[in-house]
């Protein structure tokens, strides 16, 4: 998780669930990423999928990522070039998928009501800071077996380095 | 000071004296349950190139999302899913018309107290009202315990509800549950774990109790857990099959994880069972609910009784109790789906679907049916469909242009027979609602 992420914001409001970020329809057919990058957000901002563009930022409401335990409604985003997701808060698997793909989830209600579509915004997750023309916040760090995970680029890559 | 039981069973499951929340454990389940999504996450797990199930004999694996398969491609998924079972060995697989997973591992035996289940399914909540441990984890994660064994958890908060009071006839569990969620919030539990105890709930049959943690998925809880009592062993023993020496074991096992009395939890609630209607959860979230009296003669075009919250045995009785003598309203279909094979033989030989499919009823084969979309009832735009089932997210059952409300299977009985939503006594049902 080295580095800066840096994008432009698309805000979305509370409860946005996985039956949006990526439609149930789709879970057994649709096997490769890029195609799943296609319909990332579809019933919810059609708009999203043409013009998201590598480090974008998702910020949210309360409960982002409600319902399935599906892991495409994190895969997606990921091969959307989605860079982060900013929310005020995270339903529980999305937020282990998140994590677990090496998305990184930030909770910071402060910046989730602070950032707006469009807005230009720098994720430094070495510093644990949200940086914008709205201003400086900064989110709670993760813990050290998730910063491992984070690092090695999701629980896979880093399962392949613990049992290789 | 006390122990909730999350924090019980995931200190015993862990080999640690104590947790408390927060502490990040790795654990190691008793069941780890995939379904159709089990091809991907065979996928994920080649990648990590290890040749081998770590526990073969711990993995279960149903067919049941798009069972029989809709299409090819569904259809090379289920063949490429046998090949990894075949391949790796697993006993607990359940092919297409076996049923929907937590039914049918409830069934199996495979949940008891005191077992902790981790599945690729949100609605692994379920395992609660046995007195398990149910979580729902993604694909990754079920790739990484199929190659170690072992994930890692948070230890929850618990929140506690108590249910008073008994309920008035035609109001079920699904009628409490979606209360609660609408008074709590989607998040109103988010990353706990949720105890179920009380009066109300000790005078539940077993089928209503899996409807309690099954929904708490649409909370946002980590798990759920049901008071253990003597209909928790009774099923065990009736349906699940343990003999005694096993429920001497198993009572052992729930006297070790149930919670203490002076355990300390993050919130505590309690719900007068006597003092709600049936209840109905409006589109398109699950905690949109409003009292049944403020939505009847809503017009619905499809009404779907089944699915893993509400398909059982008991829930196909209510309908038939509704339905029997009348027919379902013209221009609206009627699906029942129910939720394994052996409801589905139960419903037969009790007349159940007999009367349903006199009544105009679709009978389907066991399975998930439409519930996320998939086929065997999907709406088209513009259209209204009353289910049983535990979700009405906007595009869930296809398209998002319909509408979903969720109800107990009386009221969806009642409404497909109105072609409105309706109450079972508006209708002239001629029992009260209570089965058995």
């Amino acid at each position: 998780m080295a580095g800066l992420i840096k994008g432009r914001v698309w805000k979305y409001g509370d409860g946005v669930n996985t039956d949006v970020i990526f439609p149930g329809k789709y879970t057994y057919t649709i096997t490769d990423p890029a195609e799943m990058a296609r319909h990332a957000l579809e019933d919810l901002d059609p708009t999203f999928a043409a013009n998201v563009r590598p480090g974008d930022v998702i910020v949210a409401g309360r409960n982002w990522g409600n319902g399935s335990s599906r892991e495409q409604a994190v895969t997606c985003l990921v091969q959307a070039g989605v860079g982060a997701v900013i929310a005020v808060s995270f339903a529980r698997i999305w937020y282990r998928n998140a994590i677990n793909n090496g998305l990184p989830a930030l909770t910071c209600p402060e910046a989730a009501a602070a950032l707006n579509s469009g807005d230009e915004v720098e994720v430094d997750l070495a510093a644990g800071v949200i940086r914008s023309a709205a201003g400086e916040f900064s989110f709670p760090p993760f813990a050290p077996s998730i910063q491992a995970i984070l690092a090695d680029g999701g629980l896979i890559p880093h399962l392949k380095k613990r049992l290789g | 000071m006390g122990h909730t039981f999350a924090e019980k069973i995931l200190a015993r499951n862990a080999g640690l004296a104590e947790v408390r929340p927060g502490q990040i454990i790795d654990a190691t389940p008793d069941v780890a349950l995939s379904h159709d999504n089990s091809a991907a996450i065979a996928r994920i797990f080649r990648s990590l190139g290890v040749a081998r199930v770590k526990h073969p004999d711990r993995l279960a694996i149903t067919l049941d999302h798009a069972a029989p398969p809709p299409t090819t491609r569904h259809a090379q998924n289920h063949a490429e899913i046998r090949r990894f079972v075949a391949e790796q060995g697993i006993t607990h697989f359940y092919d297409v018309g076996r049923g929907i997973c937590h039914q049918v591992l409830s069934e199996e035996g495979l949940v008891y107290p005191g077992a902790v289940v981790l599945g690729a399914d949100s609605h692994s909540t379920h395992y609660g009202a046995l007195g398990a441990f149910g979580a729902g984890v993604g694909r990754s994660e079920m790739a990484a315990i199929w190659a170690t064994g072992q994930l890692w958890l948070r230890v929850p908060e618990s929140i506690k509800i108590t249910l008073t009071g008994q309920f008035r006839p035609w109001v079920t569990s699904k009628d409490i549950a979606l209360h609660i969620i609408g008074q709590l919030g989607a998040d109103g539990g988010l990353y706990a774990s949720i105890e179920f105890h009380g009066e109300a709930v000790a005078g539940m049959s077993m089928e209503s109790r899996f409807v309690l943690p099954n929904m708490m998925a649409e909370m946002g809880a980590k798990n759920a857990w049901v008071q253990v009592d003597q209909t928790t062993f009774d099923w065990l023993a009736q349906v699940a099959g343990k003999d005694e020496a096993e429920l001497a074991r198993l009572k052992a096992a729930s006297e070790a994880v149930a919670p203490d009395p002076d355990a300390v939890y993050a919130a505590e609630y309690r719900f007068n069972a006597a003092e709600i209607e049936p209840q109905i959860a409006c589109p398109h979230t699950v905690d949109n609910v409003r009292p049944l009296s403020a939505v009847a003669g809503t017009k619905v075009d499809q009404a779907f009784l089944g699915t893993c919250t509400n398909g059982r045995l008991e829930d196909i009785a209510a309908a038939a109790a509704v339905i029997k003598g009348r027919r379902v309203a013209p221009g609206v279909r009627l699906v029942v789906i129910p939720a394994s094979a052996e409801v589905y033989l139960q419903a037969l030989r009790a007349g159940y679907l007999e009367t349903l499919l006199e009544a105009g009823a679709v009978i389907e084969s066991p399975g998930c049916g439409p519930c996320m979309g998939n086929h065997l009832g999907i709406p088209a735009p513009g259209e209204v469909t009353i289910s049983t089932a535990n979700r009405n997210f906007r595009g869930r059952m296809g398209t998002p242009e319909a509408e979903i409300y969720l109800a107990s299977p009386a009221v969806v009985a009642a409404s497909a027979v109105a072609g409105e939503i309706a109450a079972p006594w508006e209708i002239g049902g001629q029992s009260d609602g209570r089965i058995d």
